[in-house]
């Protein structure tokens, strides 16, 4: 029985992580048509952002309480600056040649990585966190890490925050037709690429809070995990159905459980693959992913 | 036609994939009523439209109240008082109708004029919550209708705003126009001529992506000769029927 909490809880934590990566990438393909490759980049930028506040380079930051508060939100401001930055230099000047779009934000992803290893190195650089949320806590037996809850919470409010952006504001309700016709939208007179700045910084922001909670979880930081997490955040979009949230959130929990538990259960490795075979499988019976709509 | 144009176009020229779509289109647009845009299918009305709002890459010269708009995005000239009403109704399906009329608010020294529309359609406030694509055709029309009317804007574009609509729908539609257009210059692109007798007062005619010819409609639908060999229609069967769907509900 323990087990199973735990692996559900550890399952349910990778999800979480897999979403705040995939709600953005989701949003970006659904309002943009721009697969961005350099997602990943943004997750490593939150982390690294995170690390480097963390152990004591950013005053008033640290590895414990209030401190490690700041240095989380210094490594998501930092990630959500450069997703804004992204999108109005590379991105932006490219609209009208996606090819050469795709090509400059997998430039991007691989570029990144490299800055981060020859900045800091290529080995996994110890994380810092608070004690309180490096322990564990009892829950029907099991001893849980804490840091798969505070992810799995940091998912929800995201979830949470993006659905009452996307339904309530006026520039959730331009994204939301964006989504489905996105030339009609500037012929209502609305500047869309303000739209596109916004999802790129909302994206930005989940991804680098991803990558700032991330480092709990791993209990490290390495300049490749970003895009190997982008790997699976991009199962998750087709999954979940390109351009929708809440089709994002059911799909990363139906990943990060299935993976932890064929990890487990099979033998290590097999969980990755089973996520391709889920994957395949879904395609066959839903080509649109589980929603193919979006909030 | 003796007052200045609002909307002059001349040697309007479109590039799609490498082929032309439109060769030179010259079109005035009359200051009140409506100004009926007509041709054959596939003569280059839309694309015209399309062109003349900055949807796609166009060159040549679209003058609005006499300033050049080619090199301007489309929302900058939206913004400058145009409501568009697209030949597919470019209606957001997964949004309600009253989120897909707020998209349309623009900021203006009056507000949004919902009291006109819904006035003129009343079943848009019934249905305010209902998702959009689930109205019928013609609801989704009044949709589109309503975005253009929701603004003081100072020209409004429909594009076959008739096209696939039932007979009564389409009376309800041309009478919402005819109000519209006492306030406010209609572009209309229209294949229904009965709608263009009763509705436009000047015409252009595109063939093979160039403007053909530019007048007064009633003289043109008048023309039989000129009809039948700028448009490919007589008064035969078709027309007449259509005729009668306007002008026996009026």
């Amino acid at each position: 029985m323990s087990t199973l909490v735990l692996l559900t809880m550890t399952g349910l934590g990778l999800g979480a992580l897999y979403f705040l990566i995939a709600s953005g990438l989701s949003l970006i393909f659904g309002l943009m048509d721009v697969l961005n490759f350099a997602h990943g980049a943004l997750l490593s930028i939150g982390a690294y952002g995170t690390w480097w506040a963390a152990s004591g380079n950013l005053p008033g930051a640290g590895p414990g309480g209030w401190g490690f508060a700041l240095a989380v939100l210094f490594g998501t401001a930092v990630g959500t600056l450069a997703a804004v930055v992204l999108e109005l230099v590379v991105v932006r000047p490219l609209y009208t040649r996606p090819r050469e779009q795709v090509l400059a934000t997998v430039g991007v992803g691989l570029a990144v990585p490299a800055l981060l290893s020859g900045v800091w190195g290529s080995d996994a650089r110890t994380f810092p966190g608070p004690e309180a949320l490096s322990g564990t806590f009892g829950l029907l037996g099991a001893d849980v890490p804490v840091n798969r809850l505070v992810l799995i919470a940091a998912a929800v409010v995201v979830l949470v925050a993006l659905r009452l952006f996307l339904g309530r504001t006026r520039h959730g309700l331009v994204v939301r037709a964006g989504v489905e016709d996105r030339a009609m939208v500037t012929a209502l007179g609305i500047d869309v690429r303000t739209a596109f700045t916004l999802v790129f910084a909302i994206g930005g922001c989940a991804a680098a809070l991803g990558g700032a909670l991330g480092g709990l979880y791993f209990g490290s930081v390495d300049p490749r995990q970003g895009t190997s997490l982008l790997i699976f955040a991009f199962v998750v979009v087709v999954t979940g159905g390109m351009g929708s949230v809440t089709g994002a959130a059911v799909a990363a929990v139906v990943i990060g459980l299935v993976q932890q538990f064929a990890n487990y259960y099979t033998a290590a490795g097999l969980g990755d693959l089973a996520v391709v075979v889920l994957l395949a499988a879904l395609l066959l019976v839903r080509p649109r992913g589980l929603t193919g709509r979006l909030a | 036609m003796t007052a200045p144009a609002l909307l002059v176009v001349r040697d309007l020229r479109v590039l799609i994939g490498g082929r032309h779509i439109l060769h030179g289109v010259d079109l005035d647009v009359a200051p009140q009523g409506v100004t009926a845009l007509l041709g054959r299918n596939g003569a280059g009305k839309t694309t015209t439209v399309r062109g003349v709002l900055g949807l796609v890459p166009r060159a040549g010269s679209v003058l609005l109240d006499g300033e050049e708009t080619v090199g301007l995005p489309t929302h900058t000239l939206v913004r400058r008082g145009i409501g568009y009403a697209p030949e597919d109704r470019g209606i957001f399906a997964d949004l309600t109708v009253a989120e897909n009329l707020r998209l349309a608010e623009r900021r203006g020294a009056d507000g949004p004029a919902y009291g006109l529309v819904h006035e003129l359609f009343p079943e848009l406030k019934r249905r305010a919550k209902q998702l959009a694509g689930t109205l019928s055709g013609g609801q989704q029309q009044m949709v589109a209708i309503g975005r253009t009317l929701l603004n003081g804007n100072r020209l409004i574009i429909a594009d076959e705003p008739t096209k696939g609509l039932a007979p009564k729908v389409v009376t309800e539609v041309v009478q919402v126009l005819e109000r519209a257009a006492e306030a406010v210059p209609v572009l209309l692109v229209e294949q229904n001529l009965a709608v263009v007798r009763r509705l436009a007062a000047h015409c252009a005619v595109l063939a093979d992506g160039r403007t053909a010819h530019q007048g007064e409609a009633a003289a043109l639908l008048g023309d039989e000769e000129a009809t039948r060999r700028l448009l490919g229609v007589g008064r035969g069967p078709l027309t007449s029927r259509q005729d009668l769907t306007v002008e026996a509900d009026s």
